[in-house]
């Protein structure tokens, strides 16, 4: 410590830790490109005087053996740092370290020197990648050694979640949290739960009746002890960390009275003004100004659509006031804003439908007997606007002939470059229900058949033999021009019918788009509200996309449903109950464990210019007034290095990436550390 | 099916189809081609190679684009009657009478000439369509 | 906003005179000043990139090579033909997207004397032109005559809105430049499916009853829809729908007999000026009956699918029609 000894660069060099170096053979993956055995001998001797006592080369450095080839090392050398110069960190940086701390070395004193991904995979000259690889280490190795010991942050889980998105997914999620015995805050920005699930009629394979099967869970999402229902409510802020979450929820005003309401249904009954139901009856029935969105809305309290109520634009009516016997219509009603407590938070917003109109060739919203798949599925509904009778825009006539049209919006790169997963299932749907509810001639319009699951292709077959009529064909155009007699008055299916090799028109009553599933629209800004990422699609990003398909990279928030991307019903709710296995898993815990690469102040540098505050994306950094500092919470911190790298007095450091290590790390790589003359003491 | 026999190898059968050419470059496929394949691009191509390797079975298209090139490439500029009456003679012969009507109409209303229009720069497009030509073999 | 350089195309001088007619006219009323490419030569329409790549492009950037010496101050070549405009605007997206092809163009324009930066110049339809730079204001100020009592079908033809290698169209399919345009002039446009399915273009040298079937369809189509006339952008168009429909209507035994016009010669009567000043009389079906119905009360067309645009029945009747997002339904 109070040794001045400098190395050629005029940094301090206190004693140099005893260092193990091992070089991974990876089977062929390294040893194929580059001379480990030369590796190994090289850094034993070469870096010697850099603090490497053992140097050791083997096949699968990851494996038991591996590993325990560097607890004995560790014991026996009395090594106070180790260097694996293998893979990326991103596979085996965890393996290492837990063997160095089953060993009894912090994890933290262990350093990875890719010589795979960043040598034996990028290069072929066997000479060359020898030589980078050489480099790599010493780099390690210099970084190694300025290495602290540090030793994980743990932070306390509160108990209580946030599920945002009421749908299955959502709903899912929070019951098995409050079956648990933990609180959940169930927010929903639709005027009830149930999603795009309680828009359906029948549900693939097994076609169950969708209402049927979810409205017991809506019942005991809204009757659970543990679960308060947020609903006609949005999340307008997120602070906060993993563990301690404080949510601002906006919750818009129904100005109706719910401690007075009794969901009698009168008010919707009197009220005069009528208005086109675009959400729940995706536009094809109306509904009143106040409303709720279909009977068994869970919860059963209307809302008044202040846009297009008669009061609200002109001040005129009030029928609903005067008829409701409780008296529970309030036009003064406020927005409330209220601040949850959370400890981990499930995003599970769902998905928007594409709109069909954008494919002009098929005629949606300009001709009028083509439907899109929601507009059909509220159609099926028993309960919708044609009590589940199958019939043309006019509201009344049957169909002779429908035609079916498989991947709108998908598969497209004029779209959608993606498969939305469920519309073969639906359009196989719709084509049964059609075929058993009506006469009609069905055709169905595909590229590719996709029935993957359990059960799926069963019912492929099964409609098949229920006569459905199928054209393996792009549609090109639906059109109403007919071009010979037997076409006039209906809608014409242009379309080659690849396995006949033929050009077919097909005329037909009745066209049902199957559109593709898209992202909310609003999903960018949501993800930004929470901190997590969208793809360049608007999809949620998972944390990896086979093995961790319900976390974010943002540690308390996971993502669960067709927020992340399209699925069916049982992958959605599966997902809906992994993520409340992963929120009761740390609370259970009671806390959970930080990473500790973070970035702190050195008080006596700050300047309190306050260059840093508004730079950082976790929002981690806050001003002290009073004290004129800079201060980080390092909860909050995720190691980005933005403040680090701008602070103008260099007053910011990063634990484990410190600039010390990193010039460290520099000099090996120039191999310059080397020149350092083997005279010196530095071996203790 | 002509993108199959593409992908499959089967060059002559491709070259030899009769799809390229009843091809009216309308570029319907090219914006709603879901992958994004230029396919009236592939088509000129394809007629191209098919000229170039004989392969057409039908002469009717091949033989009217070289013929309006013909007179592009002397005059400078196209010239319909001198297209109409080659071409016709060549492929249409009994056509003739049952387009006369139509034919004079055009030319009484002046919308057909009788005599081409020769562009001043004609050598210069000449030399221009020469090097072409020659960098063409190279491409 | 007025200088620009014009790429007349084969046609304008044979073929489609009435456009080229019209076209003069309506320029000058509406100050809009063409001027011509010296000595400009032929695009080569769709049948020299079925030869050979490198002549069909070198003899397109002739063109574009003149337009960008010629420039003076203008660097935006209006084409008023469909397939001139597809070519030159082709030319000058591949040569710059496709680098080699580029070099070779160049070296051939070199043998002339010439060269051309992809880019230099700006290639804009006519319709383009008129609607976007001039403006719908302008057109509707110079309309002394408005075409009230005629029902056209605006025919745009394959090549304008596609492949639209530029992005100035509103959709590739069913696009509604034409639409506004004539209705600007006081027109009843009829909302016309095949406004962008094509002619038959060359087909009709090549295998006639092709191509009169597409020509059929489209007069059917009109007529379908009660059209008094077809008012399309193509000389191309014009010239299949108007000089083969008699061809057409002995192949099929009907007998349609729809005018078909430029829509530059509808401006032209719309402004004021008589039918032959506008280019009538050119047309081998004659418009004389349907100019005849301009400003003469018309009987409500029968329903069905001949109908107007009616999105929304006036009550609720049947179920509701998709609406635009964002505007709430209105019953």
């Amino acid at each position: 410590m109070t040794s001045a000894q400098e190395d050629g660069n005029g940094r301090r060099l206190d004693h140099r830790p005893r260092i193990g170096v091992y070089v991974c053979h990876c089977g062929s993956n390294i040893a194929g490109t580059v001379d480990v055995a030369e590796l190994r001998t090289w850094a034993e001797q070469r870096l010697r005087h850099r603090g490497v006592v053992v140097a050791r080369d083997y096949k699968f450095m990851c494996s038991s053996l591996g590993q325990e080839l560097i607890a004995k090392d560790i014991k026996e050398h009395r090594l106070e740092r180790v260097v694996v110069a293998a893979c990326s960190p991103h596979l085996h940086e965890m393996t290492f370290r837990k063997a160095c701390t089953q060993a009894g070395l912090n994890p933290f004193l262990c350093e990875l020197a890719s010589i795979r991904e960043h040598v034996s995979w990028v290069h072929t000259d066997r000479t060359a990648a020898t030589d980078k690889a050489r480099a790599v280490i010493a780099g390690a190795v210099e970084r190694v050694a300025r290495n602290e010991p540090l030793e994980p942050m743990h932070v306390p889980v509160h108990p209580a979640t946030l599920v945002v998105g009421g749908g299955i997914a959502g709903i899912q999620a929070a019951l098995e949290i409050a079956d648990a015995g933990y609180p959940v805050y169930l927010v929903e920005r639709d005027p009830s739960i149930g999603g795009h699930m309680a828009q359906f009629d029948k549900t693939f394979p097994t076609l169950d009746c969708a209402a049927c099967i979810l409205t017991p869970r809506m019942v005991s999402a809204g009757t659970h002890d543990n679960i308060t229902l947020l609903t006609w409510s949005e999340v307008e802020k997120v602070d906060g960390y993993v563990g301690n979450f404080a949510v601002t929820v906006r919750k818009k005003p129904r100005y109706i009275d719910t401690a007075l309401c009794t969901g009698c249904g009168i008010c919707q009954e009197k009220c005069p003004k009528k208005v086109i139901d675009e959400v729940y009856e995706s536009g094809l029935a109306y509904r009143k100004a106040v409303y709720t969105p279909f009977p068994q809305a869970v919860p059963k309290y209307p809302v008044i659509d202040a846009r297009n109520c008669t009061y609200f634009l002109k001040g005129k009516c009030r029928a609903c006031e005067k008829f409701c016997p409780t008296g529970a219509i309030d036009f003064e009603q406020a927005e409330e804003r209220i601040t949850l407590e959370v400890g981990s938070i499930i995003l599970a917003t769902g998905y928007d439908l594409f709109d069909p109109r954008r494919v002009t060739q098929y005629g949606f919203g300009r001709l009028a007997n083509v439907f899109s798949s929601l507009e059909f599925e509220r159609m099926t509904n028993s309960a919708g606007p044609t009590n589940g009778e199958i019939v043309l825009r006019d509201g009344k006539t049957r169909p002779e002939t429908v035609g079916i049209i498989h991947c709108v919006g998908s598969r497209d790169r004029n779209f959608n470059n993606y498969c939305s997963a469920i519309c073969c299932m639906q359009s196989l749907k719709f084509a049964h229900l059609v075929k058993e509810r009506t006469e009609a001639t069905v055709y169905n319009f595909y590229i590719d058949m996709r029935t993957p699951a359990k059960a799926y292709d069963e019912f492929y077959q099964r409609v098949l033999e229920e006569g459905t009529l199928f054209v393996r064909g792009k549609v090109a155009e639906v059109t109403e021009t007919a071009r010979l007699p037997r076409e006039t008055g209906r809608l014409v299916i242009q379309v080659e019918d690849t396995l006949a090799g033929k050009q077919r028109r097909i005329a037909v009553d009745m066209v049902v788009l199957s559109a593709a599933l898209e992202p909310r629209h609003d999903s960018a800004d949501v993800a930004k509200r929470f901190g997590i990422s969208c793809s360049h699609d608007g999809w949620f990003i998972e944390k990896h996309p086979k093995l961790d398909p319900v976390s974010t990279m943002t540690e308390g928030i996971f993502i669960a449903g067709c927020a992340t991307g399209p699925k069916d019903i049982p992958a959605t709710v599966a997902q809906g109950a992994a993520a409340a296995a992963r929120v009761l898993g740390h609370i259970q815990q009671g806390q959970i464990e930080l990473e500790p690469i973070r970035a702190s102040v050195i008080e006596e540098r700050c300047s309190g210019c306050r260059i840093c505050n508004d730079l950082c994306p976790f929002g981690a950094i806050t001003f002290v007034d009073e004290r004129m500092l800079t201060e980080i919470n390092p909860v909050l911190c995720q190691g980005c290095g933005t403040c680090i790298a701008a602070c103008p007095a260099g007053a910011i450091t990063g634990t484990g990436y410190s600039n010390d290590q990193i010039l460290a790390q520099i000099d090996g790589l120039l191999l310059r550390a080397l020149d350092v003359p083997d005279s010196e003491p530095t071996l203790v | 099916m002509l993108f199959a026999m593409i992908r499959a190898g089967m060059r002559d059968d491709a070259l030899r189809s009769n799809t390229p050419w009843i091809c009216v470059s309308c570029y319907h496929c090219v914006v709603r081609c879901p992958q994004d394949v230029h396919i009236a691009d592939v088509m000129y191509t394809l007629k191209s190679m098919a000229i170039r390797a004989k392969l057409y079975q039908d002469s009717t298209a091949p033989d009217f684009s070289q013929t309006f090139v013909h007179m592009v490439e002397t005059y400078g500029r196209s010239f319909e009657f001198g297209l109409a009456t080659r071409h016709y003679l060549r492929h249409f012969p009994l056509k003739i009478p049952g387009m006369a009507g139509m034919g004079i109409g055009m030319l009484k209303k002046e919308r057909m000439h009788l005599r081409p229009t020769k562009i001043a720069g004609m050598d210069q497009l000449s030399a221009i369509l020469a090097r072409a030509k020659a960098l063409e073999l190279t491409a | 906003m007025s200088g620009y350089l014009l790429y007349p195309g084969c046609s304008m001088e044979t073929s489609a005179v009435a456009y080229h007619d019209s076209l003069a006219a309506v320029a000058d009323l509406l100050g809009l000043e063409l001027r011509e490419i010296d000595d400009w030569n032929c695009c080569g329409a769709t049948e020299y990139l079925g030869i050979n790549l490198i002549p069909a492009y070198a003899l397109i950037a002739r063109n574009l090579a003149l337009a960008a010496r010629q420039a003076n101050g203008s660097r935006t070549v209006v084409a008023p033909c469909s397939a001139c405009y597809l070519n030159l605007s082709k030319a000058n997206h591949y040569m710059r997207e496709r680098p080699i092809l580029g070099e070779r163009v160049n070296e051939a324009l070199a043998a002339g004397g010439l060269h051309y930066d992809p880019g230099s110049v700006h290639i804009r339809h006519l319709l383009d032109v008129l609607i976007n730079d001039i403006g719908l204001e302008r057109v509707r100020d110079r309309v002394s005559r408005p075409l009230a009592g005629l029902r056209v079908a605006p025919y745009l033809g394959c090549m304008v809105p596609r492949p639209d290698y530029e992005k100035r169209w509103s959709d590739h399919e069913h696009p509604d430049e034409l639409d506004r345009l004539l209705e600007a002039l006081g027109a009843e446009v009829i909302d016309f499916p095949l406004k962008t399915h094509c002619c038959g273009g060359h087909m009709t040298q090549i295998s006639p009853e092709t191509a009169y079937e597409l020509i059929r369809r489209l007069l059917q189509a009109a007529d379908q829809y009660q059209a008094d006339m077809i008012a399309t952008v193509c000389p191309m168009c014009q010239l299949n729908l108007d000089a083969y429909q008699s061809a057409a209507n002995q192949h099929f035994h009907t007998d349609y007999s729809i005018p078909v016009v430029f829509f530059t010669q509808l401006m032209g009567l719309a402004f004021g000026l008589d039918a032959e000043a506008a280019g009538f009389g050119r047309e081998l079906v004659s418009a004389r009956d349907a100019l005849d119905r301009i400003g003469l009360p018309r009987q409500a067309p029968e329903e069905g699918e001949g109908a107007t645009r009616q999105r929304r029945p006036r009550k609720p009747e049947g179920l509701p029609m998709p609406t635009v997002p964002g505007r709430e339904g209105k019953g």
